[in-house]
């Protein structure tokens, strides 16, 4: 079976962003870039079942313009087989970018969508359960465990409570959560190898689909400041300042 | 104007965050009903009925429903959808995971984790781990809306609405319900506690987890963890405090043994009062915290616990 790997690119997970002084948006200017890390454990779950021999042929997509190009090169270099791009030069809504990834769905008929569980830049937690609208597939939401058992998958996903596991008929969509495994590191040879694999490439505007924006970005700011605390010098202190200045203990 | 809030439960209660979702459903403004969907859920029913600002309870009550199985909720919901101007649900993982189908099934995007409203098309989220705040106009004709408890208060439950039965059945028929795991605790939810604390890779294992416990019992407190703690085993995935976990802002906030990432502070960072306690002077914890004890942690739990 076919396994599809929408990837995004976003801020590396170790910068703090800075909103721009305009408010107009954050500041990504010379910004680290990365693979969305929901993304890179999507890709080493697709990889680890096509060296299981469940998955033939696993595909990494990701929309964005030319320089997510170099994520799905990571992707290819983690093990994907071959990538491609959907070209666009907008931010796109989430729904939009749903409706173009069931583009390639209909085109590459996988049995296993696997997607980060949000992304995080914009934290929308979304994409995937509108792709699995949008295909009429079920869906295993913030999966810690993925197993095929014939015509199904199990999915566990962690859930407020816990955990939850559900069969869902294939295909099916899944999106990763942090326990789902650990993404190995792409070795140089496979990063040297990954140069050569195929990645095509697709303009946005050719997949026939109404791109309008859906939301409007008023503006951005950066969030209250937290005032400077104290340091306490014992245990004395703190419990005295909780009672008698936070007044949060009694 | 009308406004659908779908009702986070458990089959038995009605989750506290439905308060706060009504409340932002309020701040929208309008007629605003409860939709309560499950198997055997008359008492929560009873508890929505409550709920002030309601006008009406709407009950499915079906099998197809009892694990709120994504593909068959979104149906129902997008079937009731046409009487209304705004869905809600509390972003937690029962809302995440079925509204973005409902959102797609109207052929909408969906507005995630709100936590203020501005008018009744524009609406106030954290992104980039809460170290923006982007405002945001939706364009279609019908929002999808999640929110983020720890933006409202909650409202009174001393109000009194019709309930009206639903008896619409919607089973997409492509997932089925296998087993759960739940974790059990006496303790208050991470969600509803007004003091929290929380252990990270500094308390080494599991078992020291329990020198959380006498104060945590002291105290009424929920205890959390950070991404690492749960990773590394020492407690499960349900105790997560972050920007991929839960999202808390309580009264009182101990974090024991935590650096402070700033996934972790996107989980907590907006709680009243926040303490940390960490051997070392430099970690970014103290930059957030109102007051940090430089200390380490197994000489200082013992004593924070007798001395409360
Ligand atoms: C400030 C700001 C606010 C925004 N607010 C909203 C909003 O309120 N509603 C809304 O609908 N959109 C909003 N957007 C647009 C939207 O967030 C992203 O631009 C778009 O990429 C959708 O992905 P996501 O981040 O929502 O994905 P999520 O749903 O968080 O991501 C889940 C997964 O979807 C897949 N995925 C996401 N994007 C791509 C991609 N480009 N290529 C391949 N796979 C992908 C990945 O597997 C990812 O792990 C906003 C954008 C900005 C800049
Ligand atoms: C995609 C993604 C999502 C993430 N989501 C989350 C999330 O939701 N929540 C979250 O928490 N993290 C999240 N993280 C992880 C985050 O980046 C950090 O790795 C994590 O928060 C670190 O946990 P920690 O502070 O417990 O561990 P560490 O950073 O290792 O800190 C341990 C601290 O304990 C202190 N310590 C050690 N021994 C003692 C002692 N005896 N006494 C006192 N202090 C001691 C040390 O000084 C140190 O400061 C995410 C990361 C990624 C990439």
């Amino acid at each position: 079976m076919k396994v599809l790997v929408p990837i995004k690119r976003v801020i590396d997970y170790n910068v703090k962003v800075r909103v721009k002084a305009d408010n107009s948006n954050v500041d990504l200017a010379n910004v680290k870039m990365a693979i969305n890390p929901f993304c890179e454990i999507a890709v080493e779950e697709a990889v680890r079942l096509k060296e299981a021999g469940i998955a033939t042929e696993v595909i990494a997509v990701s929309i964005g313009n030319k320089s997510c190009q170099e994520q799905l090169r990571t992707a290819l270099a983690l093990g994907a087989d071959r990538a491609i791009q959907i070209e666009t030069d907008e931010s796109l809504d989430s729904i939009n970018i749903a409706k173009l990834l069931q583009k390639i769905v209909e085109e590459e008929q996988p049995q296993l969508v696997i997607l980060g569980k949000q992304s995080i830049d914009s934290d929308n937690n979304q994409t995937g359960q509108m792709l699995a609208a949008l295909t009429g597939m079920a869906q295993g939401t913030f999966a810690s465990a993925v197993s095929i058992d014939g015509d199904k998958v199990n999915v566990t996903r962690e859930v407020d409570s816990g955990l939850q596991t559900l069969a869902l008929t294939l295909p099916a969509i899944v999106t990763t959560d942090l326990r789902l495994n650990e993404p190995r590191y792409a070795s140089l040879p496979n990063i040297m190898k990954a140069k050569r694999k195929p990645l095509v490439v697709k303009a946005a505007a050719d997949f026939g689909i109404d791109l309008t924006p859906r939301t409007n970005l008023i503006k951005v700011t950066p969030p209250a400041e937290r005032k400077a605390g104290i340091i306490v010098e014992s245990i004395d202190e703190l419990v005295e300042k909780l009672k008698n200045e936070a007044k949060v203990i009694s | 104007m009308s406004i659908l809030v779908f009702a986070e439960h458990d089959n038995s209660e009605l989750k506290a965050d439905t308060l706060k979702t009504v409340a932002a459903a309020q701040a929208i403004g309008g007629d605003i009903h409860l939709l309560v969907a499950g198997h055997n859920c008359q008492a929560v029913a009873e508890a929505a009925s409550k709920v002030n600002g309601v006008s009406k309870v709407l009950v499915a009550d079906n099998a197809a429903y009892e694990h709120q199985l994504a593909e068959n909720v979104s149906l129902l919901v997008t079937e009731l959808a046409a009487d209304y101007n705004h869905i809600m649900a509390t972003a937690l993982t029962t809302g995440k995971n079925f509204m973005p189908r409902v959102a797609a099934l109207l052929d909408v995007t969906q507005i995630s984790d709100i936590i203020a409203v501005e008018s009744s098309d524009t609406f106030v989220r954290p992104i980039y781990a809460g170290n923006a705040i982007a405002t945001v106009q939706s364009l279609d004709s019908k929002k999808v809306i999640t929110v983020r408890s720890t933006g409202f208060d909650a409202v009174a439950t001393d109000g009194n609405a019709e309930i009206i039965a639903v008896d619409k059945v919607t089973d997409a028929g492509i997932s089925s319900y296998v087993s759960e795991q739940l974790s059990v605790s006496e303790r208050p939810e991470l969600g509803a506690a007004s003091v929290i604390i929380s252990g990270g890779r500094g308390m080494q294992n599991g078992e020291n987890f329990k020198l959380l416990d006498g104060i945590a019992d002291k105290l009424g407190a929920a205890i959390g963890a950070s991404r690492a703690a749960v990773d590394a085993g020492f407690v499960p995935n349900d105790m997560q405090v972050g920007q991929t976990g839960k999202i808390v802002a309580p009264d009182l906030y101990i974090a024991v043994g935590i650096s402070g990432a700033i996934q972790h502070l996107a989980g907590m960072k907006d709680s009243k009062v926040i303490v940390a306690i960490n051997k070392d002077a430099e970690a970014p914890i103290f930059q957030v915290a109102d007051y940090g004890l430089v200390a380490d942690l197994f000489n200082a739990l013992p004593e924070l616990e007798s001395k409360l």
